[in-house]
């Protein structure tokens, strides 16, 4: 995709947008509402038409063509299985319009379905089955045309947290498995992080970064992506040479060419650590424990540095002797920071 | 109930509320209410019919029963001929009213959103346009129809207008039941051109509303009376019963042959709804 712009009135879904997809390979396509994600999503499926740009897949130039001859399959975020047909005859659909005989299509459609793990199913209507299994059956439908591009449009986003899990897993093993290539679009990062070759962070119709999930989690190119992708700690410091100077702490920088004077330093929570005090501290990484948030496997422990807050992520484990009120000593791992240059340097901990 | 202890230590007593025995008491005498009602209404619509059935069924003296009204129903003259005219407009009105509406309203759904409330509007039109004045506005047409000795199937064109309404509303109805844009985005994903999607996509999960459609137009035709009488077509259902009680008064065959009609309504009733429902539970 070369160019591509949208508009729907006053409104720019789309500015210019270029993205190239490499065969084989999952680009998640990560960002907030309006960002543009869907609807380079339905340019590049066909259903809608793009004010300018230009559209190729495989050397082909499809910006103009129809949607039903893109030779894309496109599971959406609504569930899409047809009411009227059964699970065999929703993902035979798309074969029966390819005019393929009876005999094969059932075939071919029980085929997708047994990869999907849902042949079982094949008799049953949508109403029939639950909505993960519905979001599997559209899956199977999609690869059923064995298309060139598969589309997923937030595919996981009307799942329960425990169903998401386990289908996101599944979508990634079986896109590997048939080796096609996807665009995914997903408002939820751990999604995007998971499954993803490359993370596209989209903000107002551009790309901020296309990127590994690695790479756009621990060196975001812009403060969007590092707000937008995992939770940041804004923090005041001074930016010497190669260096930024945080709470009295020296941290590398990711960019070296950021100009000396003071900026605005975006660390991980899981970047900060803490060591519980006797007593209060002073220095400007002591603190005081306002908040500890149980999540899992890890905590996040919200602590008062007297002129700001930061948060912290740690094991469970490690936060279980910590309470409100407790003294803690804090320390920024020197990784990397990216750092905005804001007029503005009033700080207080966030994140997306 | 339970004290419910607050944040702060504070005890807060849950608020007083009604106790499970009023509520099962009040919802006993909402019911009884509702029975009440409903039966009062029923009888208020049911008795008239009862009675023109008994009515119909009535033999030469008075608490005897016959079946000879319902006899003639096949030998009165005319009256069959009618019968089968207005079943003929029946059906030709309800496949018109079909073919014109289901395909332009999906169209409209999908393609040209912002004439929906215009056609909304010329749809349901003719609910505020009079038989009589419609009459008016079709009787220079049928004029010149009647030219061509054409038979009084040519009512369905009326018919079809006097029925938009009711069609549009049905199927209205049925396309608001489902979610339109993901299934045709879908189909069309799939290769599937406007057509099919319209014919073989959209429309079959519509069947409830065209089956619902389909016996509202069949009831308005059957039960049509003043636009056939003033444009002098004396030979549909409603006109012949008409013309049989100007000429013979209390005529047993008038009661049977509309009684027959009504039950024919409520059988089609009973059939379309058991075919939705059928198709419901499989898909």
């Amino acid at each position: 995709m070369e160019g591509l712009t949208r508009h729907y009135g006053p409104v720019v879904a789309l500015d210019g947008l270029d993205l190239t997809l490499r065969p084989g390979e999952l680009i998640a396509l990560l960002g907030p509402s309006g960002c543009g994600k869907t609807t380079t999503l339905r340019l590049l499926a066909g259903l809608e038409d793009a004010d300018s740009g230009q559209i190729t897949v495989g050397g082909r130039d499809i910006t103009r063509m129809p949607a039903s001859k893109r030779d894309m399959g496109m599971v959406f975020q609504a569930y899409s299985l047809f009411p009227h047909m059964t699970v065999l005859q929703n993902v035979a659909f798309g074969l029966r319009l390819r005019r393929v005989a009876k005999a094969e299509r059932d075939r071919r459609a029980l085929e997708i379905l047994d990869l999907v793990g849902l042949s079982e199913q094949a008799g049953r209507y949508a109403h029939q089955i639950s909505g993960g299994q519905q979001q599997r059956v559209a899956l199977a439908r999609a690869l059923a045309i064995e298309p060139q591009v598969l589309l997923l449009d937030e595919p996981l986003s009307a799942l329960d947290a425990k169903v998401r899990a386990q289908l996101r897993d599944q979508i990634r093993r079986i896109q590997l498995e048939v080796g096609i290539t996807t665009l995914f679009v997903t408002h939820d990062q751990e999604e995007a992080l998971a499954i993803a070759d490359r993370v596209g962070v989209m903000r107002d119709g551009k790309l901020e970064q296309l990127a590994s999930p690695t790479e756009v989690y621990t060196r975001p190119a812009t403060p969007f992506v590092a707000e937008f992708v995992g939770l940041t700690n804004r923090l005041p410091g001074t930016v010497s040479g190669s260096t930024v100077t945080v709470r009295g702490q020296d941290l590398p920088l990711v960019d070296l060419g950021t100009p000396a004077g003071p900026v605005t330093a975006l660390i991980r929570p899981e970047a900060v650590t803490l060591a519980p005090e006797s007593s209060a501290g002073s220095g400007p990484l002591a603190g005081t424990v306002i908040a500890i948030t149980f999540l899992g496997a890890t905590s996040r422990v919200t602590v008062n540095l007297g002129d700001t807050t930061i948060m912290a992520q740690l094991p469970t484990s490690d936060a279980t002797e910590l309470s409100a009120g407790s003294y803690v000593a804090l320390s920024i791992r020197p990784d990397p920071v990216l750092v905005s240059v804001a007029a503005n340097n009033s700080v207080a901990a966030s994140g997306a | 109930m339970a004290a419910i202890t607050s944040v702060g230590g504070t005890s807060l007593e849950a608020p007083a509320h009604r106790q499970p025995g009023m509520q099962a008491g009040r919802r006993r005498r909402l019911n009884a209410f509702r029975y009440v009602v409903f039966t009062l209404f029923g009888l208020f619509i049911i008795a008239p019919l009862l009675a023109m059935i008994r009515f119909s069924l009535e033999g030469s003296k008075l608490g005897t029963w016959s079946a000879k009204a319902w006899q003639q129903i096949a030998s009165y003259p005319g009256l069959l001929g009618a019968v089968e005219i207005t079943l003929e407009l029946a059906l030709i009105t309800s496949a018109v009213v079909l073919v014109l509406l289901v395909p332009t309203m999906i169209w409209i759904r999908l393609r040209v959103q912002w004439i929906s409330r215009t056609f909304e509007f010329l749809c349901l039109l003719p609910l505020t346009i009079p038989a009589i004045a419609l009459v008016v506005g079709l009787a220079t047409v049928y004029n010149r129809i009647r030219h061509y000795n054409l038979s009084a199937i040519q009512l369905f064109w009326a018919y079809v207008i006097l029925a938009l309404p009711y069609a549009y509303r049905a199927l209205s109805s049925g396309l608001n039941a489902i979610d339109v844009e993901t299934l045709s985005e879908a189909a069309r994903s799939l290769g599937a051109n406007w057509f099919t999607v319209i014919v073989r996509v959209i429309a079959p999960n519509m069947w409830q509303a065209i089956l619902n459609s389909l016996l509202l137009s069949s009831a308005l035709v059957l039960g049509e009376f003043t636009i056939a009488y003033l444009l002098l077509y004396t030979n549909t259902l409603q006109v012949t019963l008409y013309s049989i009680s100007r000429n013979t008064p209390n005529a047993g065959v008038i009661f049977s042959a509309s009684s027959a009609a009504l039950i024919f309504t409520f059988l089609l009733l009973l059939i379309l709804s058991y075919v939705g429902r059928l198709r419901r539970g499989r898909g």
